[in-house]
């Protein structure tokens, strides 16, 4: 049916107006403008676009003008209404004016009539919709007409049933989308593989790193799938409904840990399958809080333990000490006390009567003490002495008490702490301290004496000794007069012997002369003995006189050799004295020097039967020692008895008839006399061979 | 002042010794010998002897009773008249100071008890040759070699 052209409504506001629904993919909206288009170029005072809801049979109000909210409210439409006006107006070919509706059919417009316009793309086919409009009378102008035509081809051309359905799905989801962005806690849909399916942007922030982001953000969220997918892999695991678990992921931008509780729980879907949604809670402040408040609380463990340890110290330090230790209150009361205090104040056992009757005492004179103490609360300290007993034996304890008040801060009197400390050795030391003492004094008394008696036989001895030596020297004396004595008759015997042997007093037959030369002999070789004894007893006594001179030995050796004439010419031995280089002359006693060599010659002389005798001086490369030597080819000196021949009264052959005449006395003094000159005399010897004897002197004597 | 002379056959020696037996062996021996011998039997009667005889040499022993030989000697080196008589010491204590105490006491020489008459006669006869050539070179005897070592 043609429809003549709208009045007053130009082509081009037509025009504009098909452009946007063109270009509009929205049916809300395209019917929304409808809508507005109509109220601009039409006088219509209600309208509203019903469209039939995507796969439901519900029709729904898209737009609307004019129409009271009560009209709308809970107002439904269902295409299978058949009954209803407004179905049937849609699935008539041409619009209907509608009028006096029965109240029980429902209707979104208020007006008694009003037109409704199928909206299709042609005839043929059922409305999508309805455009109800009232207020332009029983007639509809052309103008309404086209706008119910373009409009019913827009709604055919966008919606068709599963464009409005998908429609209505984006909203939806973009909703959902929008809800679970709002919640601040990351949230994500999961498979059961853990494959991610939706995430809200705060489990993005944690999950996925942009295309702009850092290194470290991206390693972070690859770190924080890694331990997603392997927190909710166990849960899915255990087929558990509902998980709670902590997870620790890492702040991508911060870096810093995030600890988060782990909600997952399944959702089935009968169509779809399982899902798996997460919710996770930062709980990291919580976390810091809750360790915390665990730190302060094992703070607190802590520090009661260690009063506790504290309070057990204290309690073992009072304990050790040896020294009993009581606190009394100002009653006097005791409150506290360590082990050995028990031992003194506390009764064993509550039976022995001994016992308690002891602790009793020890209690009241402890009493009497502190009550002391408390009447002169003046004094910081007080010491004093009290007389206990042990409660097991009886046995009596004077103890030195010591007590020192302690005040509370007001200045108020608390306790008391008493020290008791054992006398009994303190007491027992001072006994032994004595005793120490009194030994002590003994001792030094009896030192004292030893000394005194020391002294005394020091003296004794010092006597002595000034005794002995007085006696030495008057033995030495005794011998000198001794000999003095025995001189004056044998010097007479001698004399008279030599005159009546020299005819003085006439002529001598030859037996008188032969008795006479006995007598003679006997009288020298006594004469030779009394000497030498002499000489010994004067070395001895220190008294050998040393004259010393200067001499040549050369010239000694002369003088000897010729006082020997006699003897040599009647020996038959070859006698030779040699001097080697350059002997120098020597200072030293020359008589004793002669003696010496003169007695070893004779003796040289004596114990050679036959050969030669040999005398020689030398000197060192110093020239500061000489060496007479006499040599001889005797009959020698076995090595056993070198040292013999030196001795007193000794020969070889000491039988009272000895071949070799002499003293025997000889070699002994030699030797004395050689040391009294700072000499030795030195003895070489092989039986049968011959012995050497050596003097050795140093070329300048000594000072004596 | 010259020391007086006087001629003799015989040089006259006067024998001081105490013990008797010893001094007449002295005296015997010298007499054998040929010298005329007084004798003394202690050191006072020695310097009576000496001042009255003026004997050519005295034999002096120096253990005497009265007075000791050391002493006499002194004396009589210390006398004009016999400060010029050769003195011989004779001992028979021969321990240390003897000597010295003869030697200082102004004695010429020394011999030491016992001593053989022939030795004895030899000293006798050594010395007094010494002091006769010594006599007759220097007038004063003071100045005589002896005395000049006596005195060093």
């Amino acid at each position: 049916m043609p429809v003549a052209p709208a009045q007053g409504v130009d082509s081009e506001t037509k025009l504009t107006f098909v452009e946007f629904l063109l270009t509009s993919i929205d049916v809300q909206e395209s019917a929304r403008r409808a809508v507005d288009w109509l109220v601009a170029h039409a006088t219509v005072t209600e309208a509203a676009v019903l469209v039939q809801e995507g796969v439901s049979n519900e029709m729904l109000l898209v737009a609307e003008y004019g129409v009271s909210s009560a009209a709308i409210m809970d107002f439904t439409l269902n295409r299978d209404d058949g009954s209803h006006p407004l179905i049937e107006a849609l699935h008539s070919p041409i619009p209907v004016f509608l009028e006096g509706l029965p109240s029980h059919h429902r209707v979104p417009l208020e007006a008694k009539s009003f037109h409704a316009l199928p909206l299709r793309s042609d005839s043929t086919e059922p409305g999508h919709g309805l455009l109800l409009v009232s207020g332009l009378g029983p007639k509809l102008d052309s103008e309404t007409i086209w706008l119910g035509r373009t409009l019913g081809k827009q709604v055919s051309r966008l919606l068709g049933r599963q464009l409005l359905a998908e429609t209505r799905f984006g909203q939806e989801r973009m909703l959902l989308y929008s809800i679970i962005n709002a919640v601040t806690d990351p949230i994500l849909l999961t498979d059961t593989e853990g494959k991610l399916i939706i995430a809200n942007s705060h489990a993005e922030k944690l999950f996925a790193a942009p295309e702009e982001a850092s290194e470290g953000w991206r390693r972070a969220a690859a770190l924080n799938n890694m331990l997603f997918s392997a927190a909710l892999s166990t849960s899915a695991v255990g087929m558990i409904e509902m998980a709670r678990r902590e997870l620790l992921l890492v702040d991508p931008l911060e870096g810093s840990d995030l600890l988060f509780e782990l909600l997952s729980s399944r959702a089935k879907d009968e169509r779809q399958g399982t899902y798996v949604v997460s919710i996770l809670r930062n709980v990291t402040d919580l976390a810091r809080a809750k360790e915390e408040i665990e730190e302060s609380y094992r703070t607190l463990r802590v520090a009661q333990a260690e009063v506790r340890d504290e309070r057990h110290r204290l309690d073992l330090i009072i304990d050790s000490v040896a020294d009993p230790i009581l606190v009394t209150d100002q009653e006097g009361d005791i409150v506290l006390m360590n082990t050995p205090a028990e031992r003194l104040f506390n009764a064993p056992r509550i039976d022995d009567e001994m016992a308690l009757r002891r602790v009793r005492a020890n209690g009241a004179n402890l009493t009497s003490f502190v009550s002391n103490v408390l009447t002169r609360s003046g004094e910081q300290r007080y010491r004093g002495e009290i007389q206990l007993g042990d409660p097991l034996t009886g046995r009596p304890l004077p103890v030195e008490a010591v007590a020192g008040t302690i005040l509370s801060e007001q200045g108020e009197l608390m306790w008391v702490v008493t020290i008791l400390h054992d006398l009994t050795e303190a007491i027992e030391k001072a006994r032994l301290y004595e005793q120490l003492k009194q030994a002590s004094v003994e001792l030094e008394r009896k030192v004292q004496e030893a000394t005194a008696e020391l002294a005394e036989q020091n003296e004794l001895l010092r006597r002595q000794h000034i005794a002995l030596e007085q006696a030495s020297a008057l033995k030495s004396q005794f011998l000198a007069n001794m000999s003095h004595e025995f001189r004056t008759p044998l010097n007479a015997i001698l004399g008279y012997t030599h005159m009546l042997l020299n005819n003085v007093t006439g002529q001598v037959t030859d037996p008188q002369r032969k008795s006479l030369s006995r007598i003679d002999s006997n009288a020298r070789h006594l004469l030779a003995l009394i000497n030498d004894i002499l000489d010994i007893t004067r070395i001895e006594a220190g008294r050998m006189p040393l004259h010393a001179t200067t001499f040549g030995l050369g010239e000694l050796f002369d003088e000897v050799q010729s006082e020997l004439e006699p003897i040599i010419k009647r020996s038959n031995l070859v006698v030779t004295t040699k001097v080697r280089g350059a002997v120098p002359s020597v200072r030293s006693d020359r008589q004793k020097v002669k003696q010496i060599v003169l007695n070893l010659l004779s003796n040289a002389l004596k114990f050679t039967p036959a050969g030669s005798v040999t005398m020689t001086a030398s000197c060192d490369a110093g020239a500061r020692q000489v060496a007479i030597a006499v040599k001889d080819t005797g009959v020698g000196i076995p090595e056993e008895d070198q040292i013999k021949v030196f001795e007193d009264f000794r020969q070889l052959d000491s039988s009272p008839a000895r071949g070799y005449g002499g003293t025997g006395l000889g070699l002994s003094i030699c030797r004395r006399l050689a040391q009294i000159l700072g000499g030795t005399i030195e003895l070489e010897s092989t039986p049968g061979r011959g012995s050497t004897f050596t003097l050795r002197l140093p070329a300048k004597a000594r000072r004596r | 002042m010259s020391a007086p002379v006087r001629i003799r056959e015989q040089p006259l020696v006067l024998v001081v010794e105490d013990y008797q037996d010893a001094r007449e062996m002295y005296a015997a021996y010298l007499q054998f010998s040929g010298f005329d011998v007084a004798e003394a039997g202690n050191g006072i009667e020695a310097i009576e002897k000496a001042i009255e005889l003026l004997p050519d040499i005295v034999l002096m022993d120096l253990a005497l009773p009265r007075m000791d030989g050391w002493e006499a000697t002194r004396r009589l080196k210390n006398d004009e008249r016999t400060r010029h008589i050769p003195i011989v010491a004779l001992t028979g204590h021969a321990l240390a100071g003897h000597a010295e105490g003869a030697r200082d006491a102004g004695c010429d020489a020394f011999v030491t008890k016992p001593c053989l008459p022939d030795a004895l006669v030899a000293e006798i006869n050594r010395l007094l040759d010494a002091h006769r050539s010594n006599a007759e070179s220097v007038k004063d005897p003071a100045r005589s070699p002896r005395s000049t070592k006596k005195r060093s």
